[in-house]
């Protein structure tokens, strides 16, 4: 007879080891956002005009969309391969907090998609000639806002992961709660190009952040649950 | 301390059918009990009940007296369940999905006892190939490893001979009744005939 004995970090550590190690041994899925990201930046100049000033009044919202999709593209296998393989029902079984080993897979969906693509963002910023002193902001703003995206979409995610082609219904679900992150994310990079402040712009996406951070896992961890019930 | 799992007049739907209807069920320390019934007549959704993954049913389960829901989080720390798919990552190896599984228990455990525990259920030498490149047997067997490494006293399995060889299927069942005789107990679904095992009962379904 065993009492439940904790060991809460050692399952986040190895749940973190586990996804990192699967997903770098399938780098083409970790590299299709990130090519998907690059060839739409890249084919904007061509299909609009290589007018400088022109492209740099778009720029802004032009890389959080784009980013924004990227993102989106690469959330529907989140759960995926657990579900198929039958790993997903053995996490649910396991005696530790879901809503944590959700975090943990969350977080490495944002260190292998919503990272590289917040530090890919300000080379493709060359190309749309986006005015100096705004990369860093670019960097940033993505950054944050794509933490919050990955733990949007990953209850998407959870809730659509028992249909067959769940992804259509993955972006109408989560789309709309992406809004205002696109919102002040794109709003901070267009204010450092103006020289305003973007302290606030950058707290409402920390705010975000952290309303995220405290309500998706959660949120999460009871999609999974309906999903297996299905 | 002998442990429980008891159900009370559990019923289950499903698409205007009834699978079972006021099914009562006590299932205790030593004893391997064998649900029987044809396909489709919900052995696997009774297994899945049984080891709290469903919610959508009736009736009432309890966990050494004690009501499921309050129970929940002990009841999860002696129970290891190994469904139909099982549960091994393709892109892993053995070793790896081990070691992953006995960490979601809370367990660093050790790389010796993990090798020991695969080559118990004969896969010496196939410790660091990447599981998807085993046979469908072979990676039944990383599953069945499991009950090697980790101390469970209740286990849920819903057809573990699958795709194992007849040896594999002959150690598996002396395995099931060294677990029964040692003080736990084993719920399990097969068409295997169980013919080693002397406390065998038997539940009949559809």
């Amino acid at each position: 007879m065993h009492a439940p004995q904790g060991g809460l970090m050692v399952a986040i550590k190895a749940t973190l080891k586990r996804d990192l190690t699967l997903m770098l041994r399938r780098r083409g899925e970790v590299l299709n956002p990130l090519v998907f990201f690059a060839l739409v930046i890249t084919l904007f100049p061509i299909g609009i005009s290589p007018d400088p000033e022109l492209l740099a009044s778009i720029a802004p919202g032009l890389l959080w969309v784009a980013a924004l999709l990227a993102a989106l593209l690469s959330l529907d296998s989140l759960f995926r391969s657990d579900y198929d393989d039958g790993s997903l029902e053995q996490l649910l079984l396991a005696p530790q907090p879901l809503a944590a080993l959700g975090l943990a897979k969350v977080a490495v969906h944002w260190l292998l998609t919503g990272l590289p693509l917040a530090l890919m963002a300000p080379l493709l910023g060359i190309m749309l000639s986006l005015p100096a002193g705004s990369y860093a902001v670019l960097a940033l703003s993505l950054a944050l806002g794509t933490a919050s995206l990955s733990l949007i979409g990953a209850i998407g995610a959870a809730l659509t992961v028992g249909l067959a082609r769940g992804g259509v219904l993955l972006s109408l679900l989560v789309l709309p709660l992406y809004i205002p992150v696109l919102i002040f994310g794109a709003g901070a990079v267009q204010a450092a190009i103006f020289g305003e402040g973007i302290a606030a712009h950058l707290a409402i996406l920390g705010a975000l952040l952290a309303l995220a951070l405290m309500l998706a896992p959660w949120a999460i961890a009871a999609s999974l649950r309906i999903s297996i019930n299905g | 301390m002998s442990l429980c799992l008891q159900a009370r007049q559990l019923a289950c739907e499903r698409d205007d059918r009834w699978l079972f209807e006021g099914l009562d069920l006590d299932i205790q320390s030593g004893e391997i009990v064998r649900i029987e019934g044809p396909n489709g007549s919900g052995k696997t959704t009774l297994l899945k009940i049984l080891s709290g993954q469903l919610t959508d049913y009736r009736g009432e389960l309890y966990w050494n007296g004690e009501p499921m829901r309050q129970a929940r989080e002990h009841f999860l720390a002696n129970l290891l369940y190994l469904g139909h798919a099982p549960g091994v990552k393709a892109g892993l190896s053995p070793l790896e999905n081990l070691a992953w599984y006995q960490a979601l228990s809370g367990e660093k455990g050790s790389e010796p006892a993990r090798e020991a525990a695969l080559a118990a259920v004969g896969l010496a030498g196939f410790e660091d190939v990447p599981a998807g490149q085993l046979s469908a047997g072979q990676q039944r067997r990383v599953a069945l490893a499991r009950l090697t490494l980790t101390q469970r006293a209740l286990w849920v399995l819903d057809e573990p001979f699958t795709a194992i060889d007849r040896q594999g299927v002959a150690a598996l069942e002396a395995q099931l009744v060294a677990h029964a005789q040692s003080g736990g107990c084993v719920l399990v679904t097969t068409h295997h005939a169980l013919t080693e095992s002397p406390v065998l009962r038997r539940i009949q379904l559809g």
